[in-house]
Formats: structure tokens, sequence, C-alpha cells
């Protein structure tokens, strides 16, 4: 399709109905405010830096207290899981991720918050049936993927290193 | 042929897909029931209750949907003047899967009972079946009612309410409610003018191909254009001919779209085009996006502000034709479309 504005006249008059649609759907996207993109990237980087910053205040706090550095970022990630649950518990965590967007989303605090989200949600349909089963609705395409892709390229590496 | 027991010569079928009634129902009274957030908004003083509590003191929020149906049902009855025994049937439905909402709000209520879906248009086609029923003469009274529910759409459509996610621009926001609106043959004693449904004009459904659940009111916008069209060629009318045309949630994304489509089929509608999903919430304050949303947005605007005008001799005639989008969470998953479909009725006040 060409980059050039679509006008409504153009879909109206337009017979075919696979491309009618196809203009419709561009008409659409012209008409259609888009969120700031600047702002939005302002508001993740703000608020993804300052939930990481926190990330590493833990991370030497928990040293200083005598954990190594691998022991220390393993609580480190306990303690931020946990700050998200309560915060979406609590319903403020919402509220910060409707202004952070992927700042809060691309952190651990995202995956916390899309597992704790259903939990609380799906209570009232029971503990099995309800929490039990919707409980990794969001998070379950990240579990699955994530380690299927782990898989993949650990196949990959072994395939570089040891037979190649 | 005669088309009823009158001898009458008169047609009932106006053009391809229209009616007109040779005795037009009365609207003998209404009711609308509304959560905190529409309370608060610019038609909030309109509502004949505002329920704080989203919950409505129930367990979940399925059970507090049909707690607002049954309010509004009951609060319509009551406003009438009359008991659950007088009506003949009731016609009701809502968003969610089943009908549950519709289906346990009603049960106690002991009137027969027609649920139908027809997304957010349900207040139209809810009102049109009942009108038919009754100018057909096989009821005196019908409650024609709808609802829907912030958290539970989210809940069946989009995301758990605490998951952090942002709302793009053109998503709305599904009103917390429900919508009544008694018909009966004969004519109420509500004060102000006498209301009657003349005629209705039933949609087809019409896909443009949006798949974007979160841009709706470009989803419907060609199924409202098609009804508008298809009604103002089967009544031979202009638009002028109507007060207000009042869709039901096209948004401020979906109502621009509707105004340039119909501008091509040389029907202007931009002096009289009313959406009651812009009308019910203040979109600066209220953070609501493109608008208002879901059965009970038409609904209780209808039900509260456009009968209002009507009464009040503000407003002569209306064509009233809430939208919806037929599709489900299955069929998005599946690849599909968002078809639309609007249905629309003709208000005149006498």
């Amino acid at each position: 399709m060409s980059k050039r504005n679509v006008n409504v006249s153009q879909v109206i008059q337009e017979k075919d109905t696979k491309k009618r649609n196809q203009m419709y759907n561009k008409y659409v996207d012209q008409m259609t405010p888009k969120n700031s993109l600047p702002k939005n990237m302002v508001g993740a980087f703000l608020v993804g830096g300052i939930i990481c910053t926190i990330g590493q205040f833990f991370t030497n706090y928990y040293m200083t207290l005598g954990a190594d550095k691998e022991t220390a970022k393993a609580y480190n990630t306990i303690t931020l899981v946990f700050l998200s649950i309560l915060l979406t518990g609590i319903g403020i965590y919402q509220k910060l991720a409707k202004f952070g967007g992927a700042g809060t989303l691309v952190p651990i605090t995202g995956f916390a918050n899309s597992v704790a989200a259903p939990a609380v949600e799906y209570k009232k349909e029971g503990q099995v049936f309800g929490i039990g089963v919707n409980i990794f609705t969001i998070a379950g395409p990240v579990i699955l993927y994530g380690i299927f892709s782990s898989w993949v390229l650990g196949l990959i590496y072994y395939i570089f290193k040891y037979l190649i | 042929m005669p088309e009823n027991n009158q001898a009458s010569n008169k047609p009932k079928m106006m053009g391809s897909q229209s009616i007109v009634f040779h005795n037009p129902p009365y609207i003998i009274a209404a009711s609308s029931v509304t959560g905190k957030k529409e309370g608060e908004g610019p038609l909030g003083h309109f509502f004949d209750l505002v329920q704080e509590d989203p919950l409505i003191g129930k367990d979940t929020w399925e059970e507090a949907e049909s707690e607002f149906m049954k309010l509004a049902a009951q609060i319509a009855i009551q406003k009438a003047g009359l008991t659950n025994k007088d009506i003949r049937y009731m016609v009701a439905g809502d968003l969610l899967g089943q009908l549950i909402a519709s289906s346990f709000g009603v049960a106690e209520l002991g009137i027969p009972y027609f649920g139908l879906f027809g997304a957010c248009s349900t207040m139209g086609e809810a009102i049109s079946i009942a009108s038919i029923i009754i100018d057909g003469g096989f009821a005196d009274k019908v409650l024609a009612a709808t609802s829907s529910h912030f958290a539970g759409a989210e809940k069946q459509f989009r995301f758990p309410l605490d998951y952090g996610n942002q709302r793009p621009y053109s998503a709305s926001w599904t009103v917390t409610g429900s919508g009544a609106v008694i018909l009966s043959d004969q004519k109420g004693n509500n004060k102000g003018r006498a209301i009657r449904v003349k005629g209705v004009t039933t949609g087809k459904i019409v896909d443009y191909g949006i798949k974007d659940p979160m841009n709706m009111g470009a989803a419907m916008a060609p199924a409202a254009c098609d009804t508008i069209k298809s009604h103002l060629e089967d009544f031979n009318v202009k638009p002028d001919h109507y007060d207000r045309i009042i869709t039901g949630d096209l948004g401020y994304v979906g109502s621009a779209i509707l105004i340039d489509l119909l501008k091509e089929h040389n029907i202007d509608i931009s002096n009289n085009h009313m959406d009651c999903g812009k009308e019910i919430f203040d979109q600066e304050s209220q953070d609501t996006h493109a608008g208002g949303s879901g059965c009970a947005c038409s609904a209780v605007t209808f039900a509260s502000y456009v009968l209002k005008q009507l009464e009040e001799g503000a407003w002569k005639r209306v064509l009233f034709l809430p939208t919806g989008s037929l599709h489900s969470k299955v069929s998005y998953n599946e690849g599909n479309t968002m078809p639309g479909i609007a249905h629309a009725v003709v208000v005149e006040a006498e």
C-alpha cells in the first residue's frame, strides 16, 4: 500500500470488499489520535529507571548485609516481586503503570503484576477453576516462549560449541 | 391482504428494513441506575439512582450487574405506577457470556422474558422488539432493559482490573449501570408530553474489516452509517426531520468517521448528531479517552436525558440508534474482524 493518505471517498467508492476494508483501516488509522510516543518514552524511561535504581539499592544493601553478589541479586528480585504484588493488591500499581508503561512492564515488576492481577480478579470463581486456571492468563505466553526460546538458543549454542 | 386485525390498508412494512407502527406504543416510564463515575459525569444529575459501590454489596461484578438491572426494572415499574404482574413481557440483554447479568437480574421479577444479544446496540434492539410486540397487539405493557458493568466487561473482554497496561486514546470506558423503559399501548400519566415510538429500522450487520477492539467506534461507524442511510430512504425523510440523531457509543473517533461516511452519501448529520458515549463522561477530567461504551451507555442516556428533552418540549422527534460490535474474545483471537450493527427507533413527543 502506498504511503499517501486515504480519503473516505475512496473507501466508499471501492467496490471490492477486501480492498475497501484495507482502505478503511488506513483511513481509520489517519483519523485515530495516537498516544504521544515522546511522552510515553519519557514516562517509561523515568519509571523504569527509578525501579531499576531501587533494585540496585536493594542489591547493594543485601551485599552490605553479607550476601555475595549472586545471592544479593536473587534477594533483590524477590524484593521487587514482593513490592510489585503488594502494590497490585492495594491498587496502586495500575496507576503507576498508566504513566510508566514499558517502564513498569519490562522489569520483573511487570511479570509479577501480570500474575497478581488475575489472582485478585478470579478469586471469586474459586481456588481451582478461578485462580488456578486463570492465574497465568497473561504471563503464560512469557513463561512458555521464554523457556522455549532458551531451549532453542541452548540448542544453537550446543551445535556451535560442540559440533561445529 | 390485511396486515393486522384492524381493517387497515396502510402498510406496516416500510422500505427494505423498516416498520411504521399503526398503534405507536407509548413510553410511559423509564429509569436509569448508574455507578459512581457516571454519576460524577455531565449527565449525573439526570439519573434516577447512582450507586457509589460498584458491587452494590454483592460478591461479584456479574451479580452486581444483575442487581443494577433489577433495580432499573423495579424503579421503572414503580414510576409507571404498576406492579410486576402488569408487565406482560420483559425484553433484555447485556454483554456477558450467555447473558447471565440479565437472566439472574430478571429471575426474581417473575415476568415472561425474552433475552437478546445486540452488544451495545441492545437498547435499540430491545425497544424495537418491545414496540413490535405491542403494536401487533400481543401485549399491553412491555419492559425493555439492558445493562453493562465496567469491571465485568473488562474481565470478559480485556484485562483484570489491576493489570498495569496503558489504554490507547481510541479506547472507550464501559458504562456501569442499567437503563429500562416501559412501553404501553395506552397513554401513561407521566407529566409532560406523551412520548411514542413511531417506527423502527432494524440494522444489518456491517463489517469494514476493523480488527482492533481498542477502537470500537471505528468498527461500528459503518453500521450506523448503513442504518441511518436505510432509514432515511425507507421513510423518505431528510436528517433535519429529527432534532437529534443519537448514536450509542461511537465516541469521539467513531462519530467523526460516521459524519464523514454519511457525507459521502450526501447525508449531513453534523448539525444534529449526538453520541451518548461523548455525552456521558467528561473526557478531560474523567480520563475516559474516546468516551463511554457498553449497553448501558445508550440506555441510561436515553432513559434520562433524551426522554426528558422530549417530555419538556425541547425536542420533538429523535432517531435513537445505538451501535454494537458483535465480536467475542474467541472471534478476536481467531483473527476475525469486528462486525457492527445499529438498531434505530423513531421516538416522538406528542
